[in-house]
């Protein structure tokens, strides 16, 4: 094993080294003249066994970017000696967390960075059909020739990376009208096409479609469209799935791979998901801070990575367990939460106003039950009802009639019915059951300081005075692992994960007994989502909390979960404890969700197929789980605690 | 929604709107103790006129003055039977204006007309002026076209109307020869309109426009720039870089067209805004438009005229914001198509 490894390393060694790639950051080279010198030893003994390597020799590079460094403004470079090269066909993944110089690293090929960001040093050389230009010295008037032609792009946000006001067919066709000498009939026939090739059912629907008429997933199809239909040689995917959910992203992924075999694009891909550079990519670099950490091809980067920063990615990566079934222990009886029977329907105003109005189900016989001291988890894509249960378990919003929502403050209180409180009732519920939010940038008023966003709960219910406020802000932030020296700042001084930790503090001012955590940690990287997860469990432990936990990740759910419900367009098709549901999982949906989770090994692709069955219409599916003309099947208990939306 | 029953929806509301507005400006109106009529009267009962007395108490019954105000109300606006049956608004009758001894509609008759050419060639100067100087600013912010354009904006906000009026008279009839005051060359005035009255109207009209317009053109300048400044950061704006598309052209297909959208709202707010800051500039210019008539009619309590102009300017604005939120429908597909409603 260890041999093995040893050689591994070598390999590694010698492409970096062939490709320029010779700053591997390597701890304990640090004499770099010694480190060169064993690397080219390295080099010159294993590059004759490596076949692969040679072969890449006689290949032509595609695009080759060498010793590149970014900076803004008379600051200190952000991205210093950046080195890759992308061959013909091939994908090549940067990986980092938020603020390594990844976007900014992809972004400079097309030499569309920020205003204030410069490329300061080091060449981008691009082989065009044989002519090789360096993109970072082109002229802005050629390397616009380049753009959306040769290099195309695809953005992390497919909605705001869409004008709002033009429609999809405009906006994709306009690429040809720009690059190609074609009619405007000869563009849409062509734009049409690519619309069928990257999975549009209806292409002529979607030519005149405006963005916020499709879904996510639809509308990165439409950015795909987008960047595929001139037939670049290059494209550049800027974290192209991270705000879809699973399934829609295995689809993406499984689209950009099937678009690549067909025609020989190059791919670069920027993430910071392992799990999806382990299904996609040939080479990848990692980068921290700006700088190259080690870099190769993928199946030695991820099989057996060197640095030790690499490790630690790894070690942060969400893996679904492999769960043993085991024996369910016995649960107490005693729910903190109950929704029984919650329906939720929102009414459509319909474009044409002589239409009878139309109706959007969210939510339909939701029952779910939180024990306390438990979490209980709904897991589902966007559009599958789990935040409606969220706000109305909070009584933010009422349920259709005939669903109720009861709330026990301990074992021996009286039950409460939150749908029927008064306004002061209300208020008093709201004390003990609290929300953390998704996005910690966006729900932290910029303009307060620490000390008032975590005061201002405790004003509002009138509790203790100006000092005994301010204590409690002191204990709340060292309870969130913040110290007392952070009161006096606003909240842009944190980090996404700090900001997340601040908004947990708010939640726990008022200390409830319940957390209900809409997708926390889904905004947040991969290192930083471990810790707020630690942080969740510890003050679960520690202040006798109960969650209802909202997330579309399984891995997330399966760690901190004690209950899963899967929910697909409103209805629960899965529940049970995750040992249960992950272990044996029943469902179509849950099997898709499950594929489609990105493993960071590359030997465990993901079940594609598996993904397209279950994520697709409620019709399509087995006959023991089909809806016909959307009724759905009973959930039944398939076993103890373990119950499935099926027939029989 | 379709624009048709838009249109229709917006006009019964602007009818309902409009009924509430004239109820509260006849409030309003009416507010001060006493009416133009019994401050005569009782200007000339002091000085021994009996004869004027007898005419302003006419007056006052003719006028149904002598009646309760909420009866005075349903007579002005013509549901209710006055002294001559229903005659009111509705029916055309705009009333009496004790100032000018003269209807109403005779005052404002061609008042009216000149007020809406001074305020749509203002509007017009607004927007042609801030279009292409705020999106300039913005394209090339923190530049010294940016800072020009600023400075020369800030300059037309600061500067008194009435004095930048003076200066541009002054310095206009000596280099230019233009007219100074008035709206037409005296000769023109009750003619019939021909080739030259117009050619006289527009001469006459630059400097107005000028004055009234450079306040309104920088404020929207400054606002046209933020939000261009706001949406040049937007990804689509990077997305269309990534396609290669030239920056003019990027910037007027993408950024411009959603920049566009409180542009365009503003066109229901510039209109009240110019009409009540042209009053001043109305009067130092000597424009026979509504302003001075308004003015004089609030100082005497003139309460027909006053409600009359009142009434119109509210109207106009009515129509403005109408024709604002039409354009956005138009403009914006978001607001045309479904919006979910909780």
């Amino acid at each position: 094993m260890d041999k093995e490894r040893g050689a591994g390393e070598y390999l590694r060694l010698s492409v970096c080294l062939f490709h320029g790639n010779i700053r591997c950051d390597y701890a304990g080279s640090s004499n770099h003249i010694v480190g060169l010198a064993v690397k080219w030893l390295l080099y010159t003994t294993v590059t004759r066994a490596t076949t692969r390597a040679t072969t890449r020799a006689r290949m032509q590079s595609l695009l080759c970017v060498n010793d590149v460094s970014i900076g803004f403004g008379q600051e200190q470079s952000i991205v210093e000696q950046l080195n890759f090269t992308v061959y013909p066909g091939e994908t090549l993944a940067l990986v980092g967390e938020s603020g390594s110089g990844k976007t900014l690293s992809c972004r400079a090929v097309l030499r569309i960075l920020p205003e204030s960001a410069q490329i300061r040093s080091g060449e981008i050389l691009f082989n065009c059909r044989g002519n090789v230009s360096n993109l970072a010295r082109l002229k802005e008037r050629s390397l616009r020739d380049i753009r959306g032609d040769r290099i195309s792009m695809i953005f992390q946000e497919p909605m705001s990376s869409l004008s709002p006001l033009h429609r999809i067919g405009d906006q994709v066709g306009e690429i040809l009208k720009l690059h190609r000498d074609c009619s405007a009939r000869d563009a849409k026939r062509q734009v049409l096409a690519e619309f069928e090739r990257v999975g549009f059912n209806n292409p002529q629907r979607a030519y005149s479609a405006y963005p916020f008429e499709l879904s996510g997933g639809m509308q990165q199809r439409a950015m795909i469209a987008m960047a595929t239909v001139a037939k670049p040689e290059l494209l550049i995917a800027d974290e192209p799935t991270t705000a879809l959910d699973m399934t829609t992203q295995a689809q993406v992924l499984g689209l950009l791979k099937s678009l690549q075999a067909e025609s020989g694009l190059a791919l670069i891909l920027v993430t910071h998901d392992l799990g999806v550079v382990a299904n996609m990519a040939d080479q990848v670099v990692v980068m921290r801070k700006g700088r190259v950490m080690e870099s190769g091809p993928a199946e030695l980067v991820l099989g057996s990575p060197v640095h030790p920063y690499t490790r630690d990615l790894f070690a942060a990566a969400p893996v679904i367990p492999e769960f043993e079934q085991g024996e369910v222990l016995p649960q107490s009886d005693d729910f903190i939460l109950e929704l029984q029977n919650v329906s939720k329907t929102y009414g459509v105003r319909h474009g044409k106003g002589w239409l009878p109005q139309q109706t959007i189900t969210a939510a339909r016989d939701v029952n779910l039950r939180v024990r306390r001291g438990k979490v209980l988890a709904i897991v589902g894509e966007s559009g599958s009802g789990k935040s409606t249960c969220a706000r109305i378990a909070l009584g933010a919003e009422l349920a259709d009639p005939g669903g109720q929502v009861f709330f026990r403050e301990d074992p021996t209180a009286a039950l409460i019915e939150v749908q029927s409180l008064s306004p002061k009732q209300k208020c008093e519920f709201q004390r003990k059951a609290q929300m953390v939010f998704q996005d910690p940038h966006s729900s932290l008023n910029p303009r307060m300081l620490v000390a008032d966003v975590l005061t201002e709960p405790l004003e509002i219910h009138g509790i203790g005075t100006a000092t005994e406020r301010r204590d409690r802000a002191v204990d709340l932030l060292e309870q969130v692992g913040l110290n007392a020296s952070m009161l006096r700042r606003y909240p842009h001084a944190f980090s996404g994960g700090q900001r997340q930790r601040l908004s947990i503090a708010r939640a726990l001012a008022l200390r409830p007994q319940l957390l209900v955590c809409d997708e926390p940690t889904s905004a947040l990287d991969v290192s930083v989502q471990a810790q707020i997860l630690d942080l969740l469990e510890d003050i679960r432990d520690r202040l006798q909390l109960s969650y209802l936990f909202i997330s579309h990740d399984l891995a997330v759910v399966a760690r901190i979960a004690d209950e899963v419900a899967v929910m697909r367009r409103g209805r629960i098709v899965e529940q049970g404890p995750p040992e249960l549901l992950m272990a044996n999982p029943l469902h179509p949906y849950t099997q898709a969700l499950i594929a489609a989770h990105p493993e960071p090994d590359v030997h465990r692709p993901m079940d594609l197929a598996a993904v397209a069955l279950g994520a697709g219409e409620p019709e399509t599916w087995s006959d023991a789980f089909r809806y016909t003309n959307d009724d759905a099947p009973p959930l039944v208990e398939y076993e103890l605690h373990h119950l499935v939306r099926t027939h029989g | 929604m379709s624009v048709v029953s838009f249109i229709l929806r917006r006009m019964v509301t602007m009818a309902v709107t409009l009924l509430l507005v004239s109820a509260l400006i006849f409030l309003i109106i009416n507010l001060p103790p006493g009416d133009y009529l019994s401050n005569q009267i009782a200007e000339l009962r002091s000085t021994g006129q009996e004869a004027g007395v007898a005419k302003a108490e006419f007056l006052r019954q003719e006028y149904a003055l002598d009646r309760s105000l909420p009866e005075q109300y349903l007579i002005w606006i013509g549901v209710w039977p006055g002294p001559h049956g229903f005659s009111g608004i509705l029916q055309g009758d705009f009333g009496w204006s004790f100032e000018f001894d003269r209807p109403v509609s005779e005052v404002v008759g061609s008042a009216m007309w000149l007020t809406i050419v001074v305020n749509l060639a203002a509007v017009l100067f607004v927007y042609a002026l801030a279009l292409p100087l705020g999106v300039l600013a913005a394209a090339k912010s923190r530049t010294w076209i940016d800072y020009l354009s600023s400075f020369i904006g800030y300059i037309g906000l600061a500067t008194p109307n009435f004095l930048l009026a003076l200066i541009l008279f002054y310095y206009g009839n000596k280099y230019f020869d233009l007219p100074i005051g008035g709206l037409m060359a005296p000769e023109f005035e009750e003619q019939p309109m021909s080739f030259a009255k117009i050619k006289s109207v527009l001469l006459h009209l630059i400097v107005p426009t000028f004055v009234i317009g450079t306040a309104g053109a920088a404020a929207m300048m400054q606002r046209l720039r933020a939000n261009m400044l706001d949406e040049l950061n937007k990804p689509y704006v990077t997305t269309g870089r990534a396609k290669g598309l030239p920056p003019a052209r990027l910037l007027t297909k993408y950024p411009l067209r959603v920049a566009f959208n409180p542009f365009v709202a503003d066109i229901g707010n510039l209109i009240p805004s110019l009409i009540s800051g042209s009053v001043l500039v109305s009067v130092v210019l000597g424009l026979q438009t509504i302003g001075p008539a308004l003015l004089a009619a609030l100082k005497s309590q003139d309460q027909f005229l006053a409600g009359f102009v009142l009434l119109f300017v509210a109207g106009l604005t009515l129509i403005g914001t109408m024709v604002s939120d039409l354009l956005l429908l138009l403009l914006d597909p978001r607001i045309r198509f479904d919006a979910r409603t909780r």
